[in-house]
């Protein structure tokens, strides 16, 4: 007879509501693990997007996500001649605040070479740029349809294309550009800021700039060994993918990780302590019950094993309610929300021992409990 | 050899003291408190407050150490020479003693086979057996009607019954039972003391039952008398 499972059957609509409320604070937990999850998974995304192996940018520099780059459109050819390299590409990454149906749009937008590495990983809706100027392919995020106009800085583009889960580090859906259009979008000056350098005697700078060369390597190539030797140039520094997504995780996304890490810890104690509390609340609702177990002949096994396993049944179906609504509501979220199965057998297996560990106090309870108690009133 | 064992009691007391504390906290809950209950018999321990009777029980209950003397039960010692002679009370009081509380002290969580069948279960029945033997208790007890219903939906008669039922499950010699009837009105008092004099016959059991219910008292064989831990007086009565 599963004294543990007899008691939960009788008090099951109690026994539910404390998982239902476990489950939610489960959920929270699962939910900043996804939102952490879901940040380095952004961070990475547009650099991994191009799928290459080695980025070029202004010397001293950690960008172009890290930190401003900008480079003579022509290095894309110096890079293409290098032993070693497969293709390159010129790209150019800018945030733009534009406006979509009377509201505010934030896009990151990405410009590239048509036939070069740097353009959008998948077409998941409507095909690839297939003109020089003003068409654009958009993330999904944005909310900007097929067909759609939109206008960035001075110019119109037509959406002719859609690709998805293509968001920056902090969280602004991407949309592909021409590098020739993003060029002029990032490097034009208003026609009054022109007259204004013309007149100081500045000149018209140069549009024909970058923020990087990306470089894809041929298979039996060193991205290291190109990289040192473009480091050799006084003016541009290399970057290989793996150093990128390092400067991404470690530096672009550290404080958000450590601050999540953190406010993840931070709700896992409180859900120990609420594990806890339940547990030994319930044990202290049956002294006179565990008295009379004890008084009756049971062994401490039998008291034991009922707070163990009703502390475990707590835990996992609290933790299957937490992690069951996030699974349904992770897509609601207004940034991407990543559950890897690692991470959920993780945080189980957490949850597992925080009710064992908690059913400790309930157990030294109940053991502690007179069998003489079950006696008199 | 029949003779000398059917007088054997199965509570033989000797000497018994309990003493709390030490120096001038000392307590003396029982002082060289001696009795014998024999099979077939239904006593009752009697006194005020602070007499020792539910200390006297707790001892021949195995659940608290007496500071000295001898407890037998069923003519086997138990406890003496200052120390316990076995070393799992717990099981020793699962086989051999049977407990009827005072507000019946059935799980709430277990329909009323399921608190009888746990004890025997607790001792290593099978668990179809143990509801078999649960539903032949408690119609034995006359509640088999109501084998499926839970302790809160049980009259307080019905549930001490119930409780008598999972007491007599492992069928115990000896019955302790703490203010039995407390909790009940007259009428039902005298039920559950009938059932107990029955069970006291039938099953050759000794039954020692704490009370202060004056309107049972003709219900006992013999009356113990205790005052300030001691055995005041013993009084043997014909119900």
């Amino acid at each position: 007879m599963n004294l543990a499972f007899r008691d939960i059957r009788h008090n099951f609509f109690r026994f539910f509501l404390t998982c239902v409320g476990l489950g939610l604070l489960l959920g929270v937990v699962m939910a900043m693990i996804g939102i952490y999850r879901g940040l380095v998974v952004d961070a990475l995304t547009i650099a991994r997007a191009p799928a290459v192996d080695l980025w070029v940018v202004e010397a001293n520099s950690r960008g172009p996500f890290a930190a401003a780059s900008r480079i003579p459109g022509d290095t894309r050819e110096a890079i293409a001649r290098l032993a070693g390299v497969a293709a390159a590409g010129s790209v150019t990454y800018q945030t733009v605040e534009t406006e979509y149906r009377r509201a505010k749009l934030r896009l990151y937008v990405i410009g590239y070479e048509l036939t070069r590495p740097g353009g959008p990983p998948t077409i998941v809706a409507g095909r690839s740029i297939g003109r020089a100027r003003y068409e654009l392919v958009a993330d999904r995020t944005t909310g900007i349809e097929l067909g759609d106009r939109i206008k960035l800085g001075r110019a119109t583009f037509e959406v002719v294309g859609l690709t998805e889960h293509q968001v920056n580090s902090g969280g602004d859906p991407a949309v592909y550009v021409t590098l020739a259009d993003a060029q002029r979008l990032q490097f034009d000056v208003s026609p009054s800021a022109a007259r204004v350098q013309v007149a100081k005697g500045a000149g018209i700078a140069s549009r024909d700039n970058v923020n990087a060369v990306i470089a894809k390597m041929s298979p039996d190539a060193s991205p290291d060994l190109l990289a040192d030797i473009v480091r050799r140039w006084k003016h541009l520094t290399a970057i290989t993918q793996t150093e990128q997504e390092a400067i991404l995780t470690k530096s672009l996304v550290d404080r958000a990780r450590r601050q999540i890490g953190l406010f993840t810890s931070l709700l896992l104690t409180v859900s120990a302590v609420v594990i806890s509390l339940i547990i030994y609340t319930m044990t202290l609702e049956k002294i006179k019950q565990i008295a009379t177990l004890k008084l009756i002949g049971a062994a401490d096994r039998t008291i034991v094993g009922m707070i163990v396993q009703q502390a475990l049944s707590i835990g996992i179906i609290a933790f299957s309610i937490g992690v069951g609504l996030i699974l349904a509501i992770k897509d609601s979220f207004p940034r991407r929300v990543v559950i890897e199965p690692d991470n959920v057998a993780a945080l189980g297996l957490v949850v597992v021992f925080i009710c064992i560990f908690s059913s400790g106090l309930g157990v030294r309870a109940a053991l502690r409990v007179d069998p003489a108690t079950a006696l008199g009133g | 050899m029949t003779t000398q064992q059917s007088i054997q009691p199965l509570v033989r007391v000797r000497n018994i003291s309990k003493h709390f504390g030490e120096g001038p906290t000392r307590v003396d809950a029982l002082r060289d408190v001696t009795i014998d209950v024999q099979p077939a018999e239904v006593v009752a321990l009697l006194g005020p407050s602070g007499s020792g009777k539910s200390t006297l029980l707790n001892v021949i209950g195995c659940i608290l150490d007496p500071s000295d003397g001898t407890l037998d039960l069923e003519g086997g010692p138990v406890f003496a020479g200052g120390h316990w002679l076995r070393s799992d009370l717990r099981r020793l009081r699962l086989d051999k003693i049977g407990f009827i509380f005072q507000f019946h002290n059935l799980l709430p969580f277990l329909d009323a086979t399921d608190n009888v069948a746990l004890v025997l279960q607790l001792a290593g029945h099978e668990a179809s057996a143990a509801r078999i033997r649960a539903i032949e208790l408690l119609d034995y007890l006359e509640v088999g009607h109501r084998r499926h219903a839970f302790p809160a939906k049980l009259s307080g008669g019905e549930a001490q019954r119930v409780a008598i039922a999972r007491a007599l499950a492992n069928k115990p010699r000896i019955i302790l039972a703490d203010e039995p009837t407390a909790a009940l009105d007259s009428k039902r008092a005298g039920i559950v003391m009938d059932l107990l004099r029955r069970l006291a016959m039938d099953q050759q059991a000794a039954i020692i039952a704490v009370t202060h219910d004056e309107k049972i008292y003709d219900r006992f064989d013999r009356i113990f008398m205790l005052r300030d831990g001691r055995l005041e007086r013993e009084e043997r009565r014909s119900p």
